[in-house]
């Protein structure tokens, strides 16, 4: 913990805390509120016509499902990926914990061509699906594909140092208390789990929420069926039409921030258990 | 929203040790397969794919898919726009954490929370809010129409654009940092009579070059793969205000796909290259941590 140290003492508080304040106003603060205030034009009744269209209803169904989806399927596989990370040792273990953030460092688009061309009806694994009736691409499951990718460290990067720094005493206990390997994983690991499980789902979902670019190349974009709200915020733009626009941007925004909102929340509930059980 | 999970130098490497591999045989080997299997299917096959349709029809067209005047103007303008959005948002972290980790003031915690702010906000918001200030119909829009300035469809959208999503990565790597190890040293510097940028230049840098290092890292992998907010104020003018990955979707869409993975495979070495130096920054970062603690 920082030594309590008594207050300004060290040069620079003005310049930096000036320049941070500035700069975060010039970028970020004043171009986001100026969507807000670029909304106030439209009286509520336009707004609520403008974000309840039937297009836009099915844009968030798609949005809103697909993510729900991919967390939950990055919840589950990321929590077995996690778990293999930190508790066994195989041959080229650091390797493949690396490669876990690679949807971080690799660019959307590149993602998005690739798996498109992956899912393919003549792609390496879309060749394979074909003869089971299955299509991925240009279809709501390749809207789940790619916003699985995107989304996939979050889950493994926030139960790792949780999962890392539980007590293995506390298996024990248990384990010399007669519970089987089964009830001490459900009635102990787990609740310990809980709390980073669930902020790295809601992390997954917030970032699925936004994405663009690895989804627009395999969904094929269809109105009403693949067609994303991001996607229909630029439709909307390359056809002048800033009102919509900015209307379905407002819906974006508050949403992102109601669930940003709710991940410090998360969080701090986390290192609440944290602290409380050390 | 990333940085809640990209701050991975502070905490000490933990190895398994032999008391935790309590788990049946049978039950390790099929979670490491599953674990594997899912890792294969929705990271390494991507990444193969994108070499495997590059070199699809040999090295010849893969190179003959740089030998393009518009492929160059791409991959310069990416250069430009990351050579000012990351040292911007370098200054920009340094003097947040410096703010944040040294001080207390009121309203940190809100600070901290409108610093995270470009993270939750889509890819493609963050490119429509300059067109809305600076677009013809924006705000200030007739004004740069008047003065025969261009900031939307043209090189300034794209560099505010890039530096509106990587704002937070260094701020958000070097607040915990700082935090962390606390005021003590610089407050003997300041003792010993050293000034506010000996101070900051000879005890608190040495502390914070690997946060420093990782955070630019990262900056740098977005700003160059940036896709949707560049997207939205690029306009897409061919040789003019396309990025590389700009340049790879409108090659990809004109069905041209040899060349447009080729251009792809330079951002997926690009990402190889940012895994590989993060790995060793991790590893620099850790190895000091345990060297000065004992």
């Amino acid at each position: 913990m920082p030594a309590h140290t008594p207050r300004r003492i060290l040069p620079g508080f003005n310049l930096s805390l000036g320049f941070t304040l500035v700069y975060l106003s010039l970028i970020v603060l004043i171009p986001l509120s100026a969507t807000f205030l670029k909304s106030a034009d439209l009286s509520l009744a336009e707004f609520w016509a403008l974000v309840t269209s039937p297009r836009v209803l099915a844009s968030y169904r798609i949005t809103f499902g697909a993510s729900l989806a991919a967390a939950t399927l990055n919840a589950g596989f990321g929590l077995v990926v996690a778990w293999v990370l930190v508790r066994y040792s195989f041959p080229g273990k650091r390797l493949v914990d690396a490669i876990v953030d690679l949807p971080f460092a690799l660019p959307t688009a590149v993602a998005g061509i690739a798996l498109a061309s992956l899912y393919a009806s003549n792609g390496w694994i879309g060749r394979l699906l074909a003869p089971l009736g299955i299509k991925v691409a240009y279809t709501e499951l390749g809207v789940l594909v790619a916003l699985t990718f995107i989304g996939l460290p979050f889950v493994v990067r926030t139960l790792q140092p949780v999962l890392e720094e539980l007590e293995p005493e506390l298996e024990e206990a248990a384990d010399t208390l007669g519970a089987t390997r089964w009830q001490t994983l459900r009635r102990v690991v787990f609740p310990e789990l809980l709390p980073a499980l669930i902020t790295g789902f809601a992390l997954s979902f917030a970032r699925a929420l936004g994405e663009y670019g690895s989804v627009v190349f395999i969904s094929g974009n269809m109105p009403m069926r693949t067609e994303i709200t991001p996607l229909l915020i630029i439709a909307k733009l390359e056809q002048f039409d800033y009102r919509g626009a900015t209307a379905l941007a407002v819906v974006m925004l508050v949403a992102s921030f109601l669930l940003l909102l709710l991940i410090n929340t998360l969080q701090r509930w986390s290192n609440w258990r944290h602290r409380a059980a050390a | 929203m990333a940085a809640a999970t990209t701050s991975r130098l502070a905490r000490p490497a933990v190895l398994a040790g032999p008391r935790l591999h309590r788990d049946p045989v049978w039950l390790r080997r099929t979670l490491i397969g599953l674990a594997l299997a899912f890792l294969a299917l929705f990271l390494l096959l991507p990444l193969a794919a994108v070499f495997a349709e590059a070199l699809r029809r040999g090295l010849g067209a893969y190179f003959a898919a740089f030998h393009d005047a518009d492929a160059l103007a791409a991959i310069r303008l990416t250069f430009l726009a990351t050579a000012i959005a990351v040292p911007a948002n370098l200054l920009f972290g340094v003097a947040a954490a410096w703010a944040i980790a040294k001080f207390e003031f009121p309203g940190k915690s809100v600070l901290l929370t409108l610093i995270d702010l470009p993270f939750a906000v889509s890819p493609v918001i963050s490119g429509l809010i300059y067109v809305l200030i600076f677009g013809a119909q924006g705000w200030i829009g007739p004004w740069l129409i008047e003065h025969d300035l261009k900031v939307i469809f043209a090189t300034p959208g794209i560099v505010l654009a890039t530096t509106f999503v990587t704002f937070p990565f260094v701020a958000r790597e070097l607040i915990p940092l700082m935090q962390s190890q606390g005021n003590d040293e610089e407050l003997a510097a300041l003792t010993l009579g050293a000034s506010g940028w000996q101070i900051f230049r000879r005890v608190t840098l040495p502390n914070i070059k690997w946060g420093l290092l990782y955070g630019v890292i990262l900056c740098n992998a977005r700003a160059m793969g940036e896709f949707g907010a560049v997207s939205v104020v690029s306009g897409h003018i061919r040789g003019e205000t396309n990025t590389i990955p700009l340049h790879v979707e409108i090659l990809y869409n004109e069905y041209n796909f040899v060349a447009a993975f080729a251009v792809a495979s330079l951002l997926a070495l690009l990402a190889l290259l940012t895994l590989v130096l993060k790995s060793i920054v991790e590893w620099r970062a850790r190895r000091t941590a345990s060297e000065s603690s004992s």
